[in-house]
């Protein structure tokens, strides 16, 4: 039984909060205070961070390689904007959650195509469901708007009482408040006993199974719980934008949102809210240098990142922080440099 | 009738061409494990290539054509050795964020330096029209297609099967460490593969600028389809890629004909369908390694 306990003393050390992670955020809300004239831009970038946030749940867990998270984002934005549109649910929180709740059926029902095959199997099937969604809301053009997107959304007030500005101010905030709901939510279930299995299926899910893990049920679970997330990303898009087009589908999207994880690294949660505002920058710097042409530099970003090596370039990033953190907190508290992948 | 018949042949031209861009993939991704989605991009390059030649330098269509499989080899080559090599035992993950990556960059890049819009080649007369055969409207450029790609499929073939350098391939795919072990150079065959595949690619690219068109976002447009022809017609052979890229050419042109309104619906959904009967394909095999 000292075994049990061992785990469960280990996991209860490491789902303690530190240091770092409080500065965090508190950090992250200084930005609402520190940069009033930047709402929408911080808005952008909570809502990626969600997104990436999602698609951590399932890579950087489960081992789940997926090139189509879009498909979620998608139905999640679409799902808010018709509630919105027609007035079905006015009320943003809930049509927020209803929205998550749809993407969250659409991935329940998906994840028993995902879980079937092998990486590149996944890729292919994740990815043609993301064009195929693509395909239905150009096909239904009468529902979705076609390529023109839904027009005419108008979001009533957040609980009836906050008003979004067009500053962004309500959006941001409102964002920001749903974004740390889902963290803590996230962090809790990466935590768990649960999300200790998740890591035993990615690092080997044959021995997993052997020890008694089950496999299937538990991939589902998280790829559901994935998909929820994306699509309240998504839902968060249309609601503090007032649109949603075909484009919220795009491969683009499910690339970038790929890269954006990269830069921030996988497996420890902190990777897509990091990666999103690093990403966000890089887009505001090489935009303003070639206005037309910075996919060259996102790509080769890319392709830089994988040739130097995840691992080695979180290990430079990291370097700094952690000798501030550690003059402050002693050894322990250093920002742990997140587990590489195994595939 | 006669629309049928010439659907199906159109649908058949769609689909060989479709094999001759593909197949340099089935190597890479079928057979040596590597997921390549940049495939798309050494096509592109052969298609500018040619498109230059014959526009701007008024070279002969058919002079151009054995340039854009030279050029897109020799940028093939070029990259296999200076950047794929590396990644050729790395994870699935870091092998697609890669190949994103350079079809980002070479979108990016021929959209700056061609233009985005697309791109014509000018067609000999020759190859203008249709003939007539047995009251079957047939285009002459199809056809042409239709015999090129016939041939090179046959050569491919005989190559991989009756050459020594074909039994070097397979060797060096059923199992790399064995063929190392018997004084086969398997990089150096993997590489000039790697390098036939994307000539390949760019001989299919600069044929297909008529019927597909040609502009800078090509790698990211047609990416899945060459996916579907690797990952639906499995990698034991060429033969499971060919008989898939035919299925899949006459598919989309039947599906564009007559259904035109659920679009690319029935491809993806086929895909799918194929993918969960057969995770290997419809005529693979379990994956050596």
């Amino acid at each position: 039984m000292s075994a049990l306990s061992d785990v469960s003393t280990h996991a209860m050390a490491s789902a303690r909060w530190r240091i770092s992670e409080v500065a965090f955020w508190v950090l992250a809300l200084a930005c609402a205070f520190l940069f009033p004239s930047r709402y929408l831009i911080m808005t952008d970038i909570v809502r990626l961070g969600l997104f990436a946030l999602s698609l951590d749940l399932i890579l950087g867990y489960a081992g789940i390689v997926s090139l189509g998270h879009a498909a979620f984002f998608g139905v999640g934005a679409y799902s808010a904007g018709l509630l919105a549109l027609h007035g079905i649910i006015n009320e943003p929180v809930i049509a927020l959650v209803a929205a998550g709740l749809v993407a969250a059926v659409l991935g329940f029902l998906t994840s028993f195509l995902v879980i079937r095959g092998v990486d590149l199997t996944r890729l292919m099937v994740t990815l043609g469901i993301a064009l195929l969604l693509e395909a239905l809301a150009e096909r239904f053009s009468d529902i979705t708007g076609g390529t023109d997107g839904l027009q005419g959304i108008e979001m009533q007030p957040i609980l009836g009482l906050f008003t979004f500005d067009m500053f962004g101010k309500t959006g941001f905030f409102y964002s920001l408040i749903v974004l740390f709901t889902l963290f803590l939510l996230a962090r809790r279930v990466v935590h768990s006993p649960f999300g200790l299995s998740l890591r035993a299926i990615k690092n080997n899910p044959l021995r997993a199974a052997a020890i008694g893990v089950p496999v299937n049920r538990r991939l589902i679970a998280i790829y559901t719980l994935a998909a929820f997330y994306a699509g309240i990303a998504g839902a968060l898009f249309t609601q503090t934008t007032a649109l949603a087009s075909l484009d919220v589908f795009a491969f683009e999207r499910s690339a970038d949102l790929m890269l954006v994880l990269v830069i921030g690294g996988t497996g420890y949660l902190y990777g897509g809210l990091i990666g999103a505002v690093v990403f966000k920058m890089l887009q505001e710097l090489f935009q303003s240098i070639t206005p037309q042409y910075w996919l060259f530099w996102i790509g080769l970003v890319l392709v830089v990142i994988v040739m130097v090596g995840r691992a080695r370039i979180h290990r430079w990033v990291l370097f700094v922080p952690n000798l501030i953190i550690r003059q402050f907190a002693g050894r322990k508290a250093a920002v742990a440099v997140p587990e590489s992948d195994v595939s | 009738m006669a629309s049928i018949l010439t659907n199906l042949f159109d649908g058949v031209a769609y689909g060989m061409l479709l094999f001759v861009l593909a197949c340099g993939l089935a190597v890479t991704l079928g057979l040596m494990n590597f997921v390549n989605l940049a495939h798309g991009a050494f096509a592109m390059a052969g298609g500018y290539i040619c498109a230059v030649l014959v526009n701007q330098s008024g070279w002969p269509f058919f002079a151009a054509l054995p340039l854009a499989f030279v050029g897109s080899a020799v940028i093939g080559i070029a990259l296999e050795r200076t950047l794929y090599r590396h990644l050729y035992s790395r994870s699935h993950l870091d092998q697609v964020l890669f190949s994103i990556g350079l079809v980002f960059m070479s979108v990016a890049a021929v959209d700056y330096i061609m233009g985005s819009s697309r791109v014509f080649i000018k067609l000999p007369a020759a190859l203008e029209g249709q003939i007539d055969l047995f009251g079957v409207g047939i285009g002459r450029y199809r056809l042409m297609i239709v015999v090129i790609c016939g041939l090179l499929t046959l050569a491919l073939q005989l190559i991989l099967a009756k050459t020594r350098f074909g039994s070097r391939l397979r060797a060096a795919v059923d199992d790399p460490r064995a063929a190392i072990g018997l004084g086969i150079n398997v990089p150096q065959v993997f590489a000039f593969t790697f390098a036939f595949g994307c000539g390949l690619a760019g001989l299919g690219g600069a044929l297909s600028a008529e019927i597909l068109g040609l502009d800078p976002y090509f790698p990211l447009k047609f990416m899945i389809y060459f996916l579907i022809v690797v990952t639906v017609g499995g990698s034991s052979s060429i033969t499971g890629p060919f008989f898939a890229s035919l299925l899949l050419g006459i598919a989309d042109v039947a599906g564009k004909y007559y259904v035109p309104k659920l679009g690319p619906f029935v491809i993806y959904t086929v895909m799918i369908v194929i993918l969960l009967w057969r995770p290997n394909g419809l005529f693979g095999r379990t994956a050596a390694r």
